[in-house]
């Protein structure tokens, strides 16, 4: 504080201490805070809000559990992203490695900039570049059918097909980036050491190489995930008629319904039961929370 | 072995022996790490051969290759505890966890950590890591055992503890030892033989004492130890021994390899045969002042400078009857024909050791 009062005098000094208080109340405490308030008061009509209905319960919370369907989509939602996740790994780890120890460092900041590109135009525009991309007419099909691959075009938008390829495409890089923080950090003399010793390669990315990215595996898998379930565009876009997203059923309760007391309570929930998730499974693979905050 | 247009290592040619300790000793980027890379299998020659008990090693990749190589860091895994360290290259070829564990203590044993076991490898010292290093290496039972400078990172008393202990363990299993350093006093002391490089060239391959004693060329002779050096020619010749004048005078002196009546050379004086005198001696002999006197404990270095501003270094024994010295004393510098020795070639331009 001190510091900061030495560096830019009192007048920035409240500035900065304003603008920053004002992001996170207004902007992000409140909001939060209003929606979890509300998320435990019933749907009324404006007149009776206040009045003697007007009570706190967890009626709204109880909805979901007596929702089937909701829960069914819940599930289908965590077990969607959980896949989606694998894939971004998969994608991923050979590419951050190929980056982090293989490429030549003149050429990095080329590949790097040839994968952001795409981060520069906006989701809702790539979700439908997708869309056509992958139309059963689409330059994809027509491409695979020209090369000779395929002879009848393939539906691609079918099931939670559309929605794979959408969210891994969208989420892929929040995986690279820690899994090749991680890799570039790895000492290349124990690759070396593990090969000199005998190991073939695949034994040293399971007992050397893997192990030393686990942390940036977890925050990636964590990110992509949370991001993934979370995602609103890519699965109401690139949805077909049996692909059903949570957070379609919030939006609906929200906007459609104009119920925003149960939207909220769905919101939370969302929240409430990945967080779970993601510690269930941080356990199984024995991820500390502070190797993520790395 | 060629980077693209520069040439790393250049016609070395060396055949060393089953159970030899042999070092390669050079300043750094004179090539002697590619050299070992070139062994262990990391990047193929460009023109040449490796061959490793009189098989080809071309196209073998260093998981092919009966060498182990013990990394300037060492590179022990972090992850693993010690005995699983060791036992690594054990795993990757099947053995049974029981008997790779068995293998490790027994190992420990050997470089004398019996307890390290289950240790983590960042609770052990640099001197124990070394010996955890040396264990996991041997247990793959390699041919030859390649050593990137593996000492540098200790300080000098552990260093010289575990010159010893290098030695020990090389003579107890009699494994080739490959070991690559810049540290001459750690090439001399352990080696069988020692190969001196320079720019990528082998400049000479010899015993210790006699790289020391019977330096091939100026290289050689002026990276190997300290030397007072002398440049002159050559006037007159009687078998190996020479009259060589310089603008400091004209000396008796040996003739080393490859120098012939008239060349330009250099002449080679190591301190410890340069005796500083009272009186002008019968033979070699440069007056001089003393400028400097440097006390070292077991021996005495005097740095005097000639007519000519030509600096000496001379170093007596401190045996308890020297004399030492003082700074403007007029001296003598004598010295026998023996023990000046006239080469050719470049001189180094000393390695500053860290």
């Amino acid at each position: 504080m001190n510091d900061l009062l030495n560096r830019y005098g009192v007048f920035l000094t409240t500035v900065i201490i304003v603008l920053t208080a004002f992001w996170l109340l207004m902007l992000v405490v409140l909001p939060n805070i209003y929606l979890f308030e509300n998320s435990f008061r019933p749907y009324l009509p404006v007149t009776e809000v206040g009045g003697p209905k007007d009570v706190y319960s967890l009626n709204n919370y109880l909805t979901f559990f007596d929702s089937p369907i909701h829960m069914n989509v819940f599930l289908w939602t965590v077990i969607y992203s959980s896949v989606v996740t694998v894939i971004c790994f998969v994608i991923a780890y050979p590419l951050a490695y190929y980056l982090s120890k293989i490429a030549d460092v003149r050429s990095l900041p080329l590949i790097f900039l040839m994968l952001f590109i795409p981060l520069w135009v906006s989701e809702i525009l790539r979700a439908f570049a997708w869309f056509i991309v992958l139309a059963l007419k689409g330059p994809l099909n027509a491409s695979l059918i020209g090369m000779g691959i395929i002879e009848t075009p393939i539906r691609w938008v079918t099931g939670f097909r559309g929605v794979l390829i959408g969210l891994v495409y969208t989420y892929v890089l929040f995986m690279l980036l820690p899994v090749y923080n991680a890799i570039q950090s790895l000492d290349t003399n124990q690759i070396e050491a593990a090969e000199d010793l005998g190991a073939p390669w695949w034994k040293t990315h399971l007992r050397v190489i893997l192990p030393h990215s686990k942390p940036g595996i977890a925050s990636g898998a964590v990110m992509v995930f949370m991001l993934s379930a979370g995602s609103i565009l890519v699965p109401t876009l690139l949805a077909s008629t049996n692909s059903r997203w949570f957070t379609e059923i919030i939006q609906q309760w929200m906007l459609e319904s104009l119920d925003w007391n149960t939207g909220s309570a769905y919101a939370f929930l969302l929240l409430i039961l990945c967080t779970v998730f993601v510690s269930v499974v941080m356990r199984v693979f024995r991820v500390k929370l502070s190797d993520i905050a790395k | 072995m060629d980077f693209g247009s520069f040439r790393a290592v250049d016609n070395v040619s060396v055949s060393i022996q089953p159970g030899e300790f042999f070092s390669f000793l050079g300043p750094s980027g004179c090539g002697k790490t590619t050299i070992l890379r070139m062994i262990s299998g990391f990047i193929q020659p460009t023109q040449g051969v490796v061959r490793i008990g009189g098989k080809d090693m071309k196209g073998a990749r260093p998981n092919q290759r009966p060498t182990a190589l013990i990394f300037q860091n060492l590179a022990l895994f972090p992850l693993m505890p010690v005995w699983e360290n060791i036992a690594f290259g054990l795993e990757v070829r099947g053995v049974d966890k029981a008997k790779r564990r068995a293998r490790a203590e027994e190992l420990l044993r050997l470089v004398d950590l019996p307890d390290a076991a289950d240790k983590r490898v960042s609770q052990l010292s640099g001197g124990q890591k070394q010996r955890v290093a040396i264990a996991r290496a041997l247990a793959v039972e390699p041919s030859v055992m390649l050593l990137d400078e593996p000492l540098s990172a200790l300080d000098l008393k552990l260093r010289q503890h575990m010159r010893a202990e290098l030695r020990a363990i090389q003579k107890r299993t009699q494994v080739t030892f490959i070991y690559i350093t810049h540290d001459q006093g750690e090439a001399l002391a352990m080696s069988d033989r020692v190969g001196v490089m320079s720019q990528g060239k082998l400049q000479q391959v010899a015993a210790p004492q006699d790289i020391y004693n019977n330096p091939a060329n100026g290289f050689v002779a002026s990276f190997v130890g300290e030397n007072n050096i002398l440049a002159g020619e050559v006037t007159g010749q009687e078998g190996d021994a020479v009259t060589f004048a310089t603008p400091n005078g004209t000396f008796r002196a040996r003739l080393g390899p490859g120098v012939g009546k008239g060349a330009k050379a250099r002449l080679f004086l190591r301190p410890e045969h340069a005796r500083l005198m009272l009186d002008p001696g019968a033979g070699n002999t440069v007056a001089v002042e003393v400028t400097d006197v440097a006390f070292e404990g077991n021996f005495i270095s005097v740095h005097s400078v000639d007519a000519k501003g030509q600096t000496f270094v001379s170093e007596a024994r401190n045996d308890g009857s020297a004399v030492i010295p003082a700074r403007g004393d007029k001296r003598h510098i004598v010295f026998d024909d023996r023990n000046a020795v006239i080469l050719t070639g470049d001189i180094s331009a000393k390695d500053v050791d860290e």
